[in-house]
């Protein structure tokens, strides 16, 4: 009976986890498949749709990468990306290290009202924002995005850090300084090294958040070239009213794939931020 | 030890803790005050003025464009869309996160592709993902259409469905509801998941084990031991979705652009149709700020509900 019982228990397991996993990733399975579809194939509702009923081609995915903006995107992304994690790491890791350690009782005070900032929706802010990327003739620039940016990565990634620098244990730094570092210097050099992990998260994460945004890019950028790929995939691959959908599906696959690996792999730390440290 | 004498010689700007302590700081204070606090504000004027896209100056008119916004049938569809998006989707995404979770905290072979795969909704950028649900509720070749008239349920004379050949899932407004909210609930359970299952791993392992002696069933052991004990994380995981659902606006405009007909219109679409698209800023602003108090109220029920679960 025993026995029975845990193969049923074993079985409904595996019938739960493989319906929900069905569940998430199925839009991305179905890009799969659009992608390597050819178009006749695509568009015959009489046909099989989660079959191949033609050969499968790579036209989709030359037409995205040679005939689109979309390596553009890509490119956009990255730069918008990278400029955005400087100016989150020269912001965060000062105030973040200020707060956990030379503040007195004022440090978690202000550290939570810099966090409830980041609960600001973009859709409060992006009206402001739109009149100040405009008079200071940022608008259409990915500039505008790079200033802007950090308003939801810097007080997230504060708070984040603030939490690793913490458990870095204050001897470290006391013996650093006995042995002749002034306090920057134990900062620098003791305390920075060993939160490693603590700053690759932040890398991490304001790179994945940029790379998700999708309203103010929508908002400031209207020129092709300027998208990223977040509202380049979108709203460029519909000629007129018509939907390229191959090409369409084959960048939103490649662009959301490699994000998800990176990010999946940080996902425990993040959610323990989100929580404002409610769970461990 | 001849560094503390030391100290006072070489006591620069280096070694003055409290002085270096706000001058850390002010960089991104001084960054958060002018991106999010001025703009906040500014909001806040746009909405009692009458300034526009071609007329940014502001003149302050007072409460009209609050007054003009609330009798605008649109913006209280768009109003009450958007509660019950929210909590609609909120409330699915709880019960189904719990099953989840409780199905995550046990070991199995393949789980890091399981867990990849649950959380791709939440690790892939929503824009992109919705964009898939785009195709997949095709007016033509949805393959859920496909599967229903090949079920013998839609397309033929009498069919359960109808005699069309198609739902048009996003074309109908009832059904483009549904499918706002099943997106929604879809992008984020992967969140409500992570949250659940940090809250079921935090239960004291003794409780369970001597609450299992005791025989206590599974589902009776939910209801008695671990839903009352991580009911604040549950909290938690619920009113994050929230804040979610309430300031997204990705879905909405990938899916529906609002429609049909307005009848999926949120406050965030609505905010920008009206204040960008539109270039109605005073308006728009005055949108948007509707859901401020909303907001605040729910971080301010965040708090309490992360303050309690630390004391356990």
């Amino acid at each position: 009976m025993g026995g029975i019982r845990k193969i049923a228990a074993r079985g409904g397991l595996y019938t739960v986890v493989t319906i929900f996993a069905f569940f998430g990733a199925f839009p991305f399975y179905w890009m799969v498949i659009a992608t390597f579809k050819t178009d006749h194939d695509l568009f015959s509702p009489l046909n099989n749709p989660f079959l191949f009923n033609e050969p499968a081609t790579l036209d989709h995915l030359k037409l995205l990468l040679f005939e689109t903006h979309f390596l553009t995107y890509l490119w956009n992304t990255f730069l918008v990306g990278a400029a955005v994690v400087v100016i989150t790491l020269a912001m965060a890791v000062p105030a973040a290290y200020s707060l956990a350690r030379w503040a007195g009782s004022w440090g978690e005070a202000l550290g939570i009202g810099i966090f409830l900032t980041y609960l600001v929706p973009p859709t409060i802010l992006f009206i402001p924002l739109s009149r100040f990327a405009s008079q200071m003739g940022l608008q259409e620039s990915l500039w505008s995005l790079i200033l802007i940016y950090p308003t939801f990565t810097i007080p997230f990634c504060t708070w984040l850090l603030m939490g690793f620098f913490k458990t870095v244990p204050k001897d470290i730094e006391e013996q650093a300084m006995v042995d002749g570092l002034s306090r920057l210097g134990a900062m620098v050099r003791v305390v920075l090294p060993l939160s490693i992990s603590g700053l690759l998260t932040i890398v991490v994460f304001a790179f994945t958040l940029t790379m998700h945004e999708f309203i103010y890019a929508l908002t400031f950028i209207s020129v092709s070239v300027k998208k990223t790929v977040s509202i380049g995939v979108p709203t460029e691959l519909v000629r007129g009213d018509v939907f390229q959908w191959g090409p369409l599906m084959a960048g939103a696959l490649i662009a959301s794939i490699p994000v998800a690996v990176v990010y999946t792999f940080f996902l425990d730390r993040f959610i323990a931020g989100f929580t404002m440290g409610a769970i461990k | 030890m001849a560094t503390a004498e030391e100290r006072p010689v070489q006591a620069g700007i280096r070694d003055r803790a409290e002085l270096l302590a706000k001058l850390m700081i002010v960089p991104a204070i001084a960054y958060i005050v002018a991106m999010i606090g001025f703009p906040f504000l500014m909001a806040i004027f746009y909405s009692v003025s009458d300034a526009t896209t071609g007329d940014p100056t502001l003149r302050i008119i007072g409460f009209q464009n609050y007054a003009a916004i609330l009798s605008d049938p649109v913006f209280r569809l768009a109003l009450k869309n958007t509660f019950f998006f929210a909590f609609v989707s909120q409330a699915l995404v709880i019960v189904f996160s719990r099953i989840l979770a409780a199905s995550l905290m046990q070991e199995f072979r393949g789980k890091w592709l399981a867990r990849f795969l649950v959380m791709l909704p939440w690790t892939a950028p929503i824009a992109l993902g919705t964009i898939g649900w785009l195709w997949i509720l095709d007016s033509i070749f949805s393959p859920i259409d496909w599967i229903l008239r090949n079920a013998g349920l839609l397309g033929t004379p009498g069919a359960l469905l109808g005699p069309e050949t198609n739902m048009y899932w996003l074309g109908r407004s009832g059904l483009a509801m549904a499918s706002v909210i099943f997106v929604h609930v879809w992008r984020l359970l992967p969140l409500a998941t992570v949250i659940q299952l940090a809250g079921l791993s935090s239960i004291p392992r003794d409780l369970l084990e001597s609450a299992e002696i005791d025989g206590a069933a599974g589902w009776r052991r939910a209801v008695e031991i671990t839903i009352p004990l991580t009911l604040p994380i549950i909290g938690i995981a619920f009113l994050f979705g929230l804040i979610f659902t309430f300031t997204d606006m990705a879905v909405v405009y990938v899916l529906t652009r609002g429609g049909p007909v307005h009848s999926t219109q949120v406050l965030s679409t609505w905010t920008f149709f009206k204040g960008i698209q539109g270039g109605d800023l005073a308006q728009g602003a005055a949108i948007s700020l509707f859901l401020f108090p909303v907001l605040a109220g729910v971080a301010t029920l965040m708090l309490r509900l992360a303050r309690r679960t630390e004391v356990v």
